[in-house]
């Protein structure tokens, strides 16, 4: 259910390359080589797309580099493991209310020291809720992530010193390194955030398709399939549980330093609980559990809304009433799915061509033997 | 002292109004193990359509109330049949994931149609001043003995359909073993139907109350929902008792967090409350001890 890019392609790669050379037998043995492959031509996609389009489609690509991480995380958490969390937008709140405090006083350099304090904090609070919710389920869990999500901007507001109450923090992008700029010349120099984005987020999900894949992405899936089961064979679950939530929340802090860096304004209004639920709508909409599902739903989430709005708009609808078209989408959309097709895009996909495969092989079957 | 009265009464009228929410919840979770989130859109949705009556076309108060409450009760039955029927029987997290897909998108919906202003809405009874009783001053307006005496009376009325009517019996056997009601003659289907009906009337009266005096936006329900479900939680999402309790509770230390620490911490001050209970019970204070199925 969970590794579905990963399965389709150990199966293709040894037709494909069997005769190859060195190399190629090498990426077909080591999957995280595979995956690491995998990202990268990702990556230089991006940058390609990102010759290609104007400004406006820059944030797009950098809003959607900052849902992906996060998505990840949250798909890991609930697809893999089993955990149905809310909160997720209050912990890549986490993430850019750090990121913000760390550039409104200090000018660390570089950027990677940023996001990597986000992500400690990030965690730190993701091991606190992941105790807690290590010892919950189902609909207990979703009410005290949901209060989580409800909470935490308070906290924003009550210590406004810090984090610049209801107005909150604005946040100075981090300069583009000499290197890049010579490199780079002037024009791809605006490119820089959606570049420096899109590289965390691939290596967020390069280090996550190897991770579920390991023996602790087993060990997850088997808490989540049968706790008696998975307990007997020596697992650990609480240590499971929390470690999967400390790994998700860690995700949702680097989303949370890109969302500060995308947007350049972090306050209470700007981590809603609708952003919890749009990561929700992300994940189920993409397919729970796959990795590939998350980024299609990031995709979704980034693309959607103004594509909605605009429509919205030349029909002659208010601003306001256009601004709630994509909410009311995607809620539709998230029932919708869950009543027509729960596995989510992914999962329907790889059904779908499962059966046909199926089918095939039968027919060639009856074939041979007529 | 004049103080701690004053953050007393306040906390006992909205943990009665959180108690109201969480009833519903618990009416719902009884019957068929599924946590409604979308209860909050709902009652707002129901409260913004007698607003719609009362302040825009001048209705009286109560034809406002009334609509609301028929309202809510249709909304409940369409939402149980049409859409949560299909999730009843699937695993827990897409029955969730569904409620919350009605949330979002109920909530949006009242944006299109009514805006994102906050609007005024109007109370029956007078909701600015208190009462004196010697020298001290208290705070409780006639509208919040109305709102308090309103959830009694419709919780008596509830208790007593449940207690001594025919339909209130196989509404119990319903929620109690769906297989051995059916074999006995109950109209499973129906009864679930029914208890989600009773619920959006419930929420609706709730949403109605709370707005009463003060102003009302598309998520004004939002905070009062998620209280609803923190108390129902408290009180083992299974008994009506522990949501009253629950929601008295959970009133209470808001208003103290709010009168003695700070207002901002309102929201963290209910989620300490949840987690501590939790931790130390994990079913909720008056949950009936059940072994987890292996």
């Amino acid at each position: 259910m969970t590794d579905t890019s990963e399965k389709a392609s150990t199966k293709v790669t040894p037709a494909g390359g069997g005769s190859g050379g060195g190399a190629l037998a090498a990426l077909t043995r080591s999957r995280g080589l595979r995956h690491l492959a995998l990202v990268l031509a990702a990556y230089v996609g991006i940058v390609l797309l990102l010759q290609l389009f104007g400004d406006f489609r820059d944030t797009q690509l950098a809003t959607m580099a900052y849902f992906v991480p996060a998505a990840a995380g949250l798909t890991l958490l609930t697809g893999v493991n089993g955990q149905i969390s809310l909160g997720h937008g209050a912990l890549m709140a986490v993430g850019a209310y750090t990121t913000a405090a760390i550039l409104d006083r200090a000018d660390l350099t570089p950027f990677i020291l940023v996001v990597l304090a986000s992500v400690a904090a990030a965690a730190v609070v993701g091991l606190l809720v992941g105790v807690a919710a290590a010892r919950l389920h189902g609909p207990y869990l979703a009410g005290a992530t949901l209060a989580l999500a409800v909470g935490l901007p308070g906290i924003a507001i009550y210590f406004g010193d810090l984090f610049g109450g209801e107005q909150g923090l604005r946040v100075r992008p981090p300069d583009p390194p000499a290197w890049f700029e010579d490199l780079a010349g002037g024009d791809l120099g605006r490119t820089y955030p959606a570049l420096l984005g899109w590289a965390l987020a691939l290596s967020v999900l390069w280090f996550l398709s190897n991770l579920v894949t390991s023996r602790y992405g087993r060990q997850w899936r088997a808490v989540r399939d049968d706790e008696v089961a998975a307990s007997l064979c020596g697992i650990d679950l609480g240590r499971a549980r929390v470690l999967a939530f400390v790994v998700s929340a860690a995700c949702a802090g680097v989303g949370g330093a890109l969302l500060a860096v995308t947007s350049r304004l972090v306050a209470p209004t700007s981590v809603t609980l609708v952003l919890s639920l749009y990561l929700l709508t992300a994940i189920v909409l993409g397919g729970l559990g796959s990795l590939l599902g998350a980024v299609l739903g990031s995709a979704i989430l980034a693309f959607l809304p103004t594509v909605l709005t605009n429509r919205a708009l030349d029909s002659g609808l208010d601003s306001a009433a256009a601004a709630n078209l994509a909410p009311m989408v995607f809620g539709l959309v998230l029932v919708v799915v869950m009543l027509a097709a729960p596995r989510g895009i992914v999962g329907t996909t790889r059904i779908a061509l499962l059966s046909r495969k199926l089918k095939k092989q039968r027919a060639a079957a009856l074939a041979s033997r007529t | 002292m004049q103080q701690f009265l004053n953050l007393t009464t306040t906390g006992i009228t909205f943990g009665v109004l959180y108690a109201a929410f969480a009833l519903c919840l618990v009416l719902i979770f009884r019957a068929t193990r599924i946590i409604n989130f979308a209860q909050g859109a709902q009652a707002a949705f129901t409260t913004y359509l007698a607003y719609e009556l009362v302040v825009e076309r001048d209705q009286p108060y109560w034809v406002g109330f009334l609509v609301a409450l028929v309202a809510g009760f249709l909304l409940g039955a369409f939402i149980e049949r049409v859409v949560v029927r299909r999730v009843e029987t699937g695993p827990e997290i897409n029955a969730v994931i569904v409620t919350l897909g009605l949330f979002v998108a109920l909530e949006a919906l009242i944006g299109i149609l009514f805006g994102q202003d906050f609007l005024g809405f109007p109370a029956p009874f007078d909701a600015s001043s208190g009462f004196a009783v010697g020298d001290t001053q208290i705070a409780q307006t006639a509208n919040d003995r109305y709102r308090i005496l309103s959830v009694l009376v419709a919780l008596g009325l509830l208790v007593a359909l449940f207690r001594f009517t025919d339909v209130g019996l196989r509404l119990r056997a319903a929620a109690f073993g769906q297989e051995v009601a059916r074999l006995l003659g109950v109209r499973v289907g129906r009864m679930l139907t029914l208890g989600w009906a009773l619920a959006g009337l419930f929420g609706s009266l709730a949403g109605v109350l709370i707005a009463g005096g003060g102003f009302i936006s598309p998520g004004f329900m939002q905070t009062s929902v998620i209280f609803g479900f923190v108390a129902a939680v408290l009180g083992g999402l299974d008994s009506f008792v522990g949501a009253i309790v629950g929601g008295l509770v959970l009133g209470l230390t808001q208003s103290y967090v709010a009168g003695y620490v700070d207002g901002d911490l309102v929201n963290m001050g209910a989620l300490a409350v949840l987690l501590v209970v939790l931790l130390a019970k994990p079913g909720g204070l008056f949950s009936s001890s059940v072994a987890r199925k292996v």
